[in-house]
């Protein structure tokens, strides 16, 4: 039996689909038998992440009203064999499906794969309750943002309502920089907020525009630092322990001299 | 320019981050209490109500807020007196 995982956040662009396409891609990458569902209907773009935009034949709501079997439905990856993606509907909405069909999916995907990566809509209402009908466990996306951050912990209050307990949380989009100059919170001030465990930090990086722009998800790029990032994400949804990317920047002359002079 | 210098002396408290931790602080308090500024207020009017029927209170220093510490929320009201009702007391 696979592990199904929701992908969620609450706010809208803080990265839940780039986070999908990256932590999919790369436990395919791994070995692992990996399907991507999009359950944001109406607004699709697992697809287009993933390159997969010119492969589409049938959707989601085509599977759970009986148009056509789940392996119709699923696409095969360009790069990887043994990884599928479930694209969501594009002309319907969000109550063209309830929570009850996709656990019956769910269920059915468990069997097949490793892992089954949902993809949440942005928002608390039927498409997120949709979303971790079937899930097991949760992944909460946020990023170091007042608005990002205030929707991540109602989300995870949600999830325990539904009785999906230990969310792991991902920040994404984190600037050393900015907080070096204490102009933007850190890990460990999220943490302390949101008092769940850290699945990992992804630094803010052109290369996922790049890769975006190409259908290439970043987890490819050895180049990449988000990627890399993504790389010790799916090491540890694997179960091995990585150490956190080393994010710091070095002091400059002038800092070295304040904590010389013990300013600091 | 005050800003500049004192983040140059390393002074924590200027940073833009201390301002959002302490904003996001006090809108979660709210938020996971699921109490609304409306009816924190409803609350206050209540509870002067009440409290004027035994003292005479200084309304326009009344503070009424939640608050909380690791995983408690506790209702914290300051209320200062100005004069007890004798009569109340008589009876």
């Amino acid at each position: 039996m696979g592990e199904v995982i929701v992908v969620t956040s609450g706010k809208g662009g803080v990265g839940k689909t780039t986070t999908s396409a990256n932590l999919g891609t790369g436990l395919a990458a791994l070995g692992q038998k990996v399907v991507l569902v999009d359950t944001d209907i109406g607004l699709r773009n697992l697809d287009v992440v993933m390159g997969l935009e010119n492969r589409i034949v049938y959707d989601l709501i085509d599977v759970t009203s009986g148009n056509c079997k789940l392996k119709q439905s699923l696409i095969k990856d360009k790069r990887f064999a043994n990884l599928y993606l479930l694209p969501a509907a594009q002309t319907k909405d969000k109550s063209a499906i309830d929570p009850e069909q996709m656990l019956k999916l769910c269920q059915e995907l468990k069997k097949e794969f490793d892992y089954t990566i949902i993809d949440c809509p942005a928002g608390i209402e039927q498409g997120f309750r949709n979303a971790i009908a079937g899930a097991d466990c949760a992944i909460v996306v946020t990023t170091p943002e007042v608005s990002a951050v205030r929707d991540a912990d109602r989300i995870i209050g949600l999830l325990e309502a539904a009785e999906l307990y230990n969310p792991k949380l991902i920040i994404n989009r984190i600037k050393p920089v900015m907080v070096k100059r204490g102009d933007m919170m850190d890990i460990s001030d999220i943490l302390d907020i949101l008092a769940i465990d850290l699945l990992g930090v992804v630094p803010d990086d052109e290369s996922i525009v790049i890769s975006t722009n190409k259908g290439e998800p970043a987890v490819m790029n050895k180049a990449s630092k988000a990627g890399e990032a993504y790389r010790r994400m799916t090491d540890r949804i694997r179960g091995e322990e990585v150490p956190l990317m080393n994010l710091d920047i070095p002091d400059s002359f002038f800092e070295k001299f304040k904590k010389l002079i013990g300013m600091r | 320019m005050l800003e500049f210098i004192s983040r140059m002396l390393g002074k924590e408290n200027a940073t833009s981050k201390n301002v959002a931790k302490e904003r996001l602080r006090l809108v979660l308090v709210h938020d996971r209490a699921s109490i609304s500024p409306y009816m924190l207020n409803k609350l206050k009017e209540d509870l002067i109500k009440v409290i004027s029927n035994y003292m005479e209170i200084d309304e326009s220093t009344l503070e009424v807020n939640l608050s909380q510490d690791d995983k408690e929320v506790a209702l914290v009201a300051n209320i200062p007196v100005l004069k007890m009702k004798r009569d109340f007391a008589n009876k």
